[in-house]
């Protein structure tokens, strides 16, 4: 009998996600990528839908979402060309846009949040001194993300618009791509070491919880940058120069 | 004194007229051998920076960018615990010559050599030594700097001591403490008591 989890261990051997794949079965073989569907606004409820079914009703292209939820389940996972060639850089960009959306308005409000619990107990200095530097971090990832927004995506749309901006390459964005990875890995060592006693440890369990599962989010969105936007762009540029 | 109780020394020199003077000064006094000659640091290089086990390494600054010159130092120290010391080829600011552990000049006797490399030697077993996985005194002192937004420049001029060692003391606190950015280091700072809330406004 082959039930689900044969087929989910033959996936993970195979390294390969297929449109004819039930999304049932992709949540089984990679839970993480249950944000990935809500941000591509697919909801659960899909009962034994595909994702070539998800695909149609969301209008998304399958290769962008193979793409997409391949650089999130396998480690050291690089595209192929042939599967970039037929993926849509603006899925990727919706995708891109919607994650950052979450990340802003959801994660980080919901961190900002538990934080703030968690700190209740600590004296005033503490407080303060904990805040301002979640504050900062959270400053820095909107810099970040608002250079994508305003420079990166236009950048590409007027590209896949047949214009070609001059003085502006995806090779710039590559070479500039900050790491915004610093300041949330030293809030994870200091929620973990080095907050006082006093703060409750459920609560400093579930922030730091939270701040792993961040963490690595992250770290595929870069992922999905770099290893596909950047290069979808590179063959979208070496088109236009034709 | 015999060869196994010589100490090695590594050059990393493009002239072979330099390389050839070295050579015969350690055969005229002993108590240092020629161990290897790099003329340059390309491919390959780093790795017999590591594999050498130089107790001291004498670079000729030219080796690198007229840019990274002033980072000689550090380049070297990310592949050997080795003694530096600089050969003044080339004129840079006090404040490079400053990274290493001794200057030689083309022109010092065969005796100033030595005494150089034996001091360079002994300045570095002094050096920073990162034991424990507590933060020293020194280091907390650093880290207190660092959190009240100083300088590496104006925190080495404060305690009188090269930047590179300031550079030293901040890889260690960061290795021991995981925080890497001035701004984790100075919660870091305040929620261990080692400054207090007013002296970061």
């Amino acid at each position: 009998m082959t039930g689900y989890s044969d087929r989910i261990d033959m996936m993970r051997q195979e390294m390969t996600i297929t449109p004819s794949m039930k999304l049932a079965d992709l949540i089984e073989l990679n839970y993480k990528l249950l944000d990935v569907l809500s941000r591509l606004g697919i909801g659960l409820g899909f009962g034994e839908r595909t994702i070539a079914d998800a695909c149609e009703a969301h209008n998304i292209g399958k290769s962008s979402f193979v793409l997409i939820c391949n650089e999130y389940t396998f480690e050291g996972y690089v595209p192929s060309e042939e599967l970039l060639m037929s993926a849509n850089a603006s899925d990727i960009m919706n995708y891109l846009h919607n994650s950052h959306l979450s990340y802003m308005d959801g994660e980080m409000e919901r961190l900002r949040a538990s934080l703030a619990v968690l700190l209740q107990p600590t004296d005033a200095g503490q407080k303060r001194v904990v805040e301002n530097f979640f504050m900062e971090y959270r400053k820095e990832v909107k810099n970040h993300f608002d250079y994508e927004e305003n420079v990166v995506f236009p950048y590409v749309n007027a590209l896949m618009g047949g214009r070609r901006q001059a003085g502006y390459s995806i090779g710039q964005f590559e070479k500039n791509h900050s790491n915004i990875d610093e300041k949330l890995n030293d809030l994870k060592n200091i929620v973990m070491k080095y907050l006082p006693d006093i703060c409750d440890p459920v609560l400093r369990n579930d922030v730091l919880y939270h701040i792993f599962c961040l963490e690595d989010d992250l770290r595929h969105h870069t992922l999905i940058e770099d290893n596909v936007l950047v290069p979808l762009v590179g063959i979208l540029e070496r088109e236009r120069r034709k | 004194m015999n060869a196994v109780n010589k100490k090695n020394v590594l050059l990393v020199v493009p002239s072979a007229l330099i390389a050839r003077g070295f050579e015969s000064v350690f055969a005229d006094l002993g108590e240092f051998r020629l161990h290897g000659v790099l003329p340059d640091l390309s491919n390959g290089a780093e790795l017999k920076l590591k594999n050498v086990g130089a107790d001291v390494i004498v670079v000729d600054p030219v080796v690198f960018e007229y840019a990274s010159r002033i980072n000689a130092r550090a380049v070297i120290s990310q592949y050997s615990d080795a003694a530096v010391v600089g050969l003044r080829t080339i004129t840079m600011s006090d404040e490079a010559w400053r990274q290493f552990d001794e200057v030689v000049n083309l022109y010092d006797a065969p005796p100033v050599i030595i005494k150089k490399l034996r001091s360079a030697m002994s300045s570095r077993s002094e050096s920073p030594k990162s034991e424990g996985e507590d933060l020293s005194a020194r280091e907390k002192e650093i880290l207190v700097c660092v959190a009240k937004g100083m300088l590496n420049k104006e925190i080495a001029d404060y305690y009188n001591i090269s930047i590179y060692t300031v550079i030293t003391h901040r890889k260690n606190i960061t290795r021991k403490t995981g925080i890497k950015t001035v701004a984790g280091l100075t919660v870091y700072a305040l929620l261990n008591n080692l400054i207090d809330y007013d002296s970061i406004e």
